[in-house]
This record gives structure tokens, sequence and C-alpha cells, in this order.
């Protein structure tokens, strides 16, 4: 088993094919969104593939520390910075082949009109833990 | 005997055990041990006397771990090993125990764990899943609690308005899961209230009974917000209202005002109107005015504005809001609410989208990126008619 991080970005991503807001769907066109990710959810609960899920609020600061003991420095949402990551699923696969599958599926989430978004997803392998037999 | 039952005799049995000389760190973990065998032990054969067995399995565990720990042979000498007789536990000491655990040197999420756990009689396990971290984390977070009250005396007078902090705190995060958090906070306030002298405690019941008798109506069934003009009242438990507001009367009689009470009275008035349409915002308004009193924060100023709004129109509810500090949780989805009533269809699609992307959770982003759908679909609709 292998895990896999599937990435959605508010922004850094390239356009989706159906790249229309949320607040100019219907409401309809919401909600049929919504239940396909509480069912697509629920049905990797069922094979026992899932891991977890998260939405994260695309307020955030940057922050750092600063020399000679000051308080950290804290700024943004910077404008310019490129990639705004909204959330992510973690899912725990027996192959890469079966993640790419599954980004797939999430990717066609039902959108504008109830046709696919076909947005981009990013997959990212985890690095776990090193195997007991190397050689 | 259920689990909850079973429950019931924690604070109980801790308290015996710290009567008798047991320190109440160890004591803790000895009934929190005790619990566990319980939990597994009495489906199959239940003891005849519940608290008697507790009591029994708890001391033995004590010894054990003060055995164990050889630090602690003095003591353990001290206190030898046939428990003394003539402790009874009395309500002052569940009052003491609930001081304890709501002790002011813990962070709000200490005293939480600690009183689920040593009040509540929740396993760390059962409280590690309700707040969704690691079993280890959470069991971290209890003993480091339990190491800062250590050196408090189980005999110091506390306050009961920390009690109610941390049990409202409880109540709010409502349920997520393994363990319902709200039914538990009831179940915690209603003891609080049979040893606590105070009507606060009376208004923090009720308040939360008068909440919880909506739950029912406040979610779709895939998870979404329901919000109360459009909930369906005839699902909102009528018993639980009762209770609540029997409570409350009885509570606002001894002329003894705070801000639980204040809150309830407001929750009671929703509870009481059979429609949304039938709501008395007038006096609803009043209380606000009298909430601001005791708490006079942005969040009640905000709540307070959309009473105005309902009680003396949209433009009415505009200016108070507009004396609400910007940045306030939820106050984008007040102002779209409002602005919509008023008429500005525009301005109130953009601030559900605001309120969307400012949403603290995502129930609450998702209602509100409907809302924003919806009133575009209609200012769609409405160019095309024009």
């Amino acid at each position: 088993m292998a895990k896999y991080l599937l990435l959605k970005h508010y922004r850094g991503a390239p356009a989706a094919v159906k790249d229309v807001p949320m607040d100019q769907w219907t409401p309809d066109e919401v909600d049929a969104h919504v239940r396909f990710m509480h069912d697509w959810v629920a049905r990797l609960e069922g094979t026992g593939e899932f891991v977890d899920a998260q939405a994260l609020s695309p307020e955030g600061v940057w922050v750092r520390s600063d020399s000679g003991g000051r308080p950290p420095v804290t700024d943004g949402p910077f404008a310019e910075t490129k990639d705004l990551i909204a959330g992510w699923m973690v899912i725990d696969v027996d192959s890469y082949e079966r993640a790419i599958e599954l980004a797939g599926e999430l990717s066609a989430a039902p959108g504008a009109g109830g046709e696919p978004i076909h947005e981009w997803l990013e997959v990212r392998p985890f690095l776990a833990a090193p195997s007991t037999i190397t050689e | 005997m259920s689990p909850v039952e079973l429950r019931e005799l924690v604070p109980r049995v801790l308290s015996v055990l710290v009567r008798r000389g047991a320190d109440f760190a160890t004591a803790e973990d000895a009934v929190q041990e005790a619990l566990i065998r319980a939990l597994s032990a009495w489906e199959a054969d239940p003891p005849s006397d519940p608290e008697g067995w507790l009591i029994t399995v708890s001391w033995r565990a004590f010894l054990d771990m003060a055995r164990a720990d050889t630090a602690r042979r003095d003591r353990e000498d001290r206190l030898g090993s046939e428990p003394p007789t003539g402790s009874v536990p009395s309500a002052d000491d569940t009052l003491r125990l609930y001081f304890l655990c709501a002790h002011p040197d813990l962070t709000p999420s200490s005293a939480v764990a600690l009183t689920l756990r040593a009040v509540g009689g929740l396993t760390t396990r059962q409280i590690a899943q309700a707040y969704l971290v690691p079993e280890s984390t959470m069991a971290q977070r209890i003993s480091r609690a339990k190491r800062i009250v250590g050196g408090v005396g189980f005999d110091r007078p506390g306050d009961v308005g920390t009690v109610m902090r941390v049990l409202y705190l409880v109540f709010n995060e409502g349920y997520s899961g393994a363990v319902d958090l709200a039914a538990e906070a009831i179940r915690l306030a209603r003891q609080l209230a049979t040893v606590a002298d105070d009507p606060e405690v009376d208004g923090l019941l009720a308040l939360m009974l008068l909440h919880h008798a909506r739950r029912r109506s406040r979610t779709r069934p895939d998870g979404g917000i329901v919000p109360l003009a459009e909930q369906d009242r005839s699902r909102w438990d009528t018993g639980l209202i009762a209770e609540g507001v029997a409570i409350l009367q009885a509570a606002l009689a001894r002329d003894r005002l705070g801000e639980y009470q204040v809150q309830a009275a407001i929750a009671a008035l929703h509870a009481d109107a059979p429609r949304f349409e039938d709501t008395d915002w007038v006096q609803i308004l009043e209380w606000y005015d009298e909430l601001l009193r005791f708490a006079d924060t942005p969040i009640t100023r905000l709540n307070r504005a959309v009473a105005v709004g309902e009680a003396d129109g949209a433009p009415a509810g505009l200016a108070a809001l507009a004396e609400v500090e910007e940045g306030i949780p939820r106050r984008d989805a007040v102002a779209a609410h409002l602005h919509e009533r008023n008429g500005d269809l525009e301005l109130a699609a953009r601030l559900y989208a605001a309120a969307a992307r400012n949403a603290p959770n995502l129930a609450e982003r998702d209602h509100q990126t409907r809302e924003a759908a919806r009133l575009n679909q209609l200012l769609r609709t409405r160019d095309h008619k024009s």
C-alpha cells in the first residue's frame, strides 16, 4: 500500500476545462457537487482506501522569525503568490495507477450545467518509512 | 447499566479515592483504568453494586500504580493497603472536581479534555476521536493538565464561571462522530446544576436544552446547514423546549440575571414562535440590549444587528451593522442577508460569495456559496426578462 496526496488548488493549477466560479452555478448544481464529494469519500471509506480529507480557508498569512529576538513578522496573503492550496484528499492505495484513476474520478466532479469540471489535481506520493528488506 | 450510567459514577468514585488520600493525578488514572475494565467486563457479568465494584477496582489500581512508582514508596507505607472507612462522596466533592478540572491555570483545550475525562468519564480514546486528534496527543494534553492542577488542593474554592465556560465550549463543538459532545455537555451541565446553587448554571443548562431541541432540523441529510427561517419547526423537540423554558423561568425568578440566562431567553423566544414570521423580534432585541451589558462583544453586536433588521427593517439593521467592526466571522453573511432584504441583490450576491470565502467551516462555506448561487440565478433570470 502507498499513500498519495490529491491536492486541489484555488490558484496555481492550470485552468479547469469547465472553469466557472461556484457562485455562478445554480443552487442545484452546488448541491450536486457537494453530494458528489460526500459520495466519493464514502465510497473510498467503503473500499478501505480513504485516509483523510481537509479543506483550507483561502485566507492565510505568511510568517517568518525576525532577528534579534523580535516578534515574528507576519504578512499576506501575498497577492503575487502563485500557488494557493484549497484542500486535499489522502488515499492509501495498492498502486500508482489506482491513485491516478481515483484522482481522475475526483477531477470529474460535476460543476456548472452539471458538466464535469475536469479540474487539474496534483497527485503526490508520500515519502514512506524505509522498508525492512532493502537488498 | 449503560455506558452513560456507568460514567455517572466516575466523579463519585474519583472523589472517594481522593478523600482516602490518593493524589488526584494517580487517582484519576486509576479510575480511568477501572472504567476501561468495567466497559469490557460488565457486559457479560454486571456487578450487583456497580459503584462498590468501581471503587474497589479503582483503589486496587491506584495501589498498584503507587507501588510501581518507587519514588512514592513512603506514601504507600503511610496509606497501607486497607482503605480507610467513612469516605462517602458528597455533592461538594463533585463540585470541587469540576472546579479542579476547569482551573483557571489550564488552557481551554486542557480544561475541556480533563473535564471530559475526570468528570465525564470518557476514555482518552473517545475524547481524541471527538476532537479529531491522535490518542497520544490527547493523552499528553490530559497528563500535562493533571500536572498543572496537581498542586492545587482539592478543598480549595473555585469559580463556577470557569466551569460554565468549559461546558459551553464542549457544547458548541457539537457532534463530530463517535462521541456526542453536545449530549455530554448537557449531561455535565445537569449534574453541575444539581451541585451548584447558581441561576447562571440553570441558564446555561436551559440554553443548551433549547438549542439541542432544534438540532434535528438544523442540518440536511447531506450535512448542509438549514437556516433558522427555513427550519421545519415540527421537528423541534417540544419536550426539551418545555424543560428548557421551565428551568429558565425558575432561574429568572431568582432575579440574578447573567449572560447565559439572557442567551437562553433569546433561544426561548425563538422556540416559542410556531412560524419564523411569528418571532417576537422586538422582545429578542430587548434581550440583546440586555446581553450587551454582560458581554459587549462584536459577536453580540453582530447578532443584535440581525435582530434590529427583523424588528425595525433592513435599513435599521444595516445601520446597526455599521457599528460592528470588520473582519468578524459571519459579518459578510449578515451584511448579505440585510442587503438582500433591502433589495440590493447584486451587492448581496457579492457579499454571500465573500462570506463563502471567509467561512469558518465547510458546511457554512457550502451554504453561503449556495446563497450566492441562488441570488445570481435570480439576477440572471431578471436580466433575461428585462
